[in-house]
This record gives C-alpha cells, structure tokens and sequence, in this order.
C-alpha cells in the first residue's frame, strides 16, 4: 500500500522528469554549437535584377535549361521571364509563355486554356519583363517543410537539393511563396535555381547572368563591400519580392512595380 | 517481474535496437547540421561538392578571340556587341577539343527574341529596330541580308524605305 507522503513524492519526481526538454538530454554536439554561432562567413550570395533593362528576349532561360540539364522541351525552368502589359483602364495582363525560352516575340498575351489576348497599342499604358529565379532566401521556407534533410542553405546562403535524400514529397515545391520549385522530369526530386553553384564554385557568374546581353541580371557577394553589386544594393533604391511573407529574399529588384506578384 | 513483462520488454528493445542499427547503415555519415544551423543547415556535407562537380557548359566569350579574333572585332564594333558569343554558337563546353565545331543558332527565331517589334514604348523593348515576324520576309533568314556580327552594314545598304515593314 502506497502512503500519501510517497505518492506525493514520486509524482513530483515523475512531473519533474517530463518537464526537462528533450533537447536537454542529447549529447554535447561540437558540431551544432559552431553552427548556432552567429561566426558568419566571408560570402553570401546575393542577386539583383535591373527591370529597366530587360527587354525579354529569354536567352537567360535558354542558357539556364542547357547549363543545369533541365530537359529543353519540358515545361518547367529554374528561371523564367514574366511580362507584364499595364493598360490605361488599370488591368494588368501577365505572362510567361514556355517560362519565356523562346522570348516575347508576339504582343498577345499568352492566356494558357483561354487563348491570345491582343491588346491594342493604343491600349497599353506600359509595359514591362520580370526576370524571376531563386531567392536564395535568407529564412527559406522550403528548407523549413523538407521532412528528411535533403533541401538545406549551404553557408553561402544558396539553398540546394540533395538529389540522391529527396523523397520527393512536394512540401517545399508547396512551401516556396515564389513557386521556383518545380519536381526535374528526369531525376523525379525536387528542382530549382542554385545560382549555378558549380560556376560560382569556379569563380564564374551564373549562365544567365552571361548570357544576358543587356546587363538586367547580376550576381555579387553581399559581404564584399567593394563587389558593385553591393554598392548598388546598399546605396541605391531597390525592392524585393513578397516581402510580409518574412523569408527575407535576397534577389534585389530596381524598377520594380506594384503590378508585379 | 514475471515472465509476462520481461518478455514484450525484451522485444521493444531489440526492435528499437534494431531500427537505431538501420540508421546507423542508412544515414551517410557526413550527415549532420552545418553553418546555417539546426533550423536550415541539415545536410549531407558532401552533396555540396556533388553540385561543385557539375560541367560547365556555357564559357563566355573570352577565350574566343584566341583564334577568332576578325569575328570577335567585328561584333564588338557594332550595336550587337553586347551579345555573347554563346547565345547564338552554342555553348561552348571544351570547344575546340570537345566539341570540335559549335552547332550556330541561325534560326529566324533566334533574332526575334529581340527584333519582333513590340509597341512598349516605355520600356527598352520598345526601341530596339524591330519587324513583325509574320510580314518581314517570313520565307527568309534574317542572316541572308542582315550580317549578324554587325548589323550596322547592311542596314546602310538598304535603306529604310526600300525595307518592307
């Protein structure tokens, strides 16, 4: 028979022990204590956009498909071109159509199962192209969602899959606010823009950046405060995109409009 | 205890045992949290150097003018000098040993990317020289009388009047 007093007691004992966090009773890891130090590293990966200088011609997402082997024909691309045509009465038509492989090389606008909208000159108040590709997301919510590890930021802050640990699940494609996750017809897992880690590997630009003939894409290193993509960022007036959603992107915008989503 | 508590026991522990040994085989070893931290940095270090690995295709246009440095002088003195090399030869991967010859994007559709004329006059776009690709020669290469490495020339050829819209 158990007396009060040691009922009491053992209950005490027993709240106690439920109470003391989980993560109280793992083991001292040296390797996650490094990684919680605020010691950042000497690059960080930042992109910026320059809307007044795109003219849609698409040969980013062209280089983009053949340097990162996203199949040609398929259509899905790690970075593609919006268009956005303003007209005087206030409505905005937007599209992208193939993600803008081919270029813009017609004015009506691409309403997938709806058709060809031709808006007429006279009608358009202006117009504009959007690049759009990877935030590389200072708080990526993809990364968060990813059940098993296999998506995660690398300490230069470009967020990348790992193809062979990807299940294949779908939460980060759901998760990115900007939708730049696609599933890769060929490898079946998750697939987005890396900045082309392997030609930043090599102390190159990414392919579009390359190849874009009017200088509307640029890639620099935030923590160089001599790189000119700095010096833009920080000393002149850009914007980014979905700002309230909190994921603090890190492709930096000028020219951009309240049109765009 | 008696027999009838020892045994289910015995068995929870060989089970968890057993699933602790699987994922000591399964996980890779530099599996672990790095820079980013617990929230984002969850990786195997080594898929990094995976995506280092991948070729590079595209090799801009500085090692061009190496051998073709007439083409490259030519381009570079005209309004189409600020088009890479690659946009329209291809990328170049180990060119010229691998591959030997570049495969060139003569295509109509290549030059419309840019010259199909679009009326936003508020944006650079809008003032490119630019054709309706439905009316301008259809039948026709662009490169048959435009010579694409400058522009320029031809254009003074023929004049704007004598060009049908």
């Amino acid at each position: 028979m158990i007396s009060r007093r040691s009922f009491c007691k053992k209950a005490m004992i027993a709240a106690g022990g439920i109470m003391i966090p989980l993560a109280a009773l793992e083991v001292f890891n040296p390797q996650r204590l490094a990684a919680e130090k605020d010691g950042t590293g000497k690059v960080r990966w930042v992109f910026l956009v320059d809307i007044h200088k795109c003219v849609g011609c698409g040969f980013c997402v062209k280089a983009c498909k053949t340097e990162n082997e996203v199949p040609y024909e398929a259509n899905v691309t790690r970075t593609w071109v919006e268009r956005y045509v303003v007209t005087k009465t206030g409505k905005t038509h937007i599209d992208s159509p193939k993600g803008a492989r081919d270029g813009f090389t017609s004015q009506k606008i691409d309403q997938a199962h709806h058709g060809l909208l031709e808006v007429k000159e006279e009608e358009i108040a202006k117009a504009f192209f959007v690049p759009k590709l990877c935030n590389q997301c200072e708080n990526p919510a993809c990364v968060q969602v990813c059940p098993v590890g296999a998506t995660y930021q690398a300490a230069d802050g470009v967020v990348l899959i790992d193809r062979s640990w990807c299940i294949g699940c779908g939460y980060c494609v759901m998760g990115c606010p900007y939708g730049v996750r696609f599933f890769h017809p060929v490898y079946h897992v998750a697939e987005k823009c890396n900045f082309c880690y392997h030609r930043l590997a090599k102390g190159m630009k990414s392919a579009c950046v390359d190849a874009c003939p009017f200088g509307a894409r640029k890639i620099g290193n935030i923590r160089d405060p001599e790189d000119p993509v700095t010096k833009i960022i920080t000393t002149e007036q850009v914007n980014v995109l979905k700002e309230e959603f909190g994921t603090k992107p890190q492709v930096f915008y000028i020219g951009l409009s309240r049109e765009v989503k | 205890m008696k027999n009838h508590v020892w045994r289910p026991l015995f068995l929870v522990v060989a089970i968890v045992a057993g699933i602790l040994f699987t994922r000591t085989l399964l996980v890779p070893s530099d599996f672990g949290v790095y820079e980013r931290g617990y929230m984002y940095g969850w990786h195997r270090k080594s898929n990094e150097d995976d995506w280092k690995k991948i070729r590079v295709k595209y090799k801009t246009s500085s090692g061009c003018p190496e051998c073709h440095k007439d083409k490259y002088d030519d381009i570079k003195a005209s309004p189409h000098a600020i088009i890479s090399c690659e946009n329209c030869h291809g990328p170049a991967y180990d060119h010229p040993n691998d591959p030997q010859g570049l495969h060139i994007d003569r295509s109509r559709e290549l030059c419309i990317r840019c010259h199909a004329y679009l009326p936003y006059k508020n944006n650079v776009r809008g003032n490119i020289p630019g054709i309706d690709p439905q009316n301008h020669y259809p039948q026709a290469q662009c490169i048959m009388c435009h010579y694409p490495h400058n522009p320029v020339k031809p254009n003074l050829k023929y004049k704007k009047t004598e060009v049908k819209p």
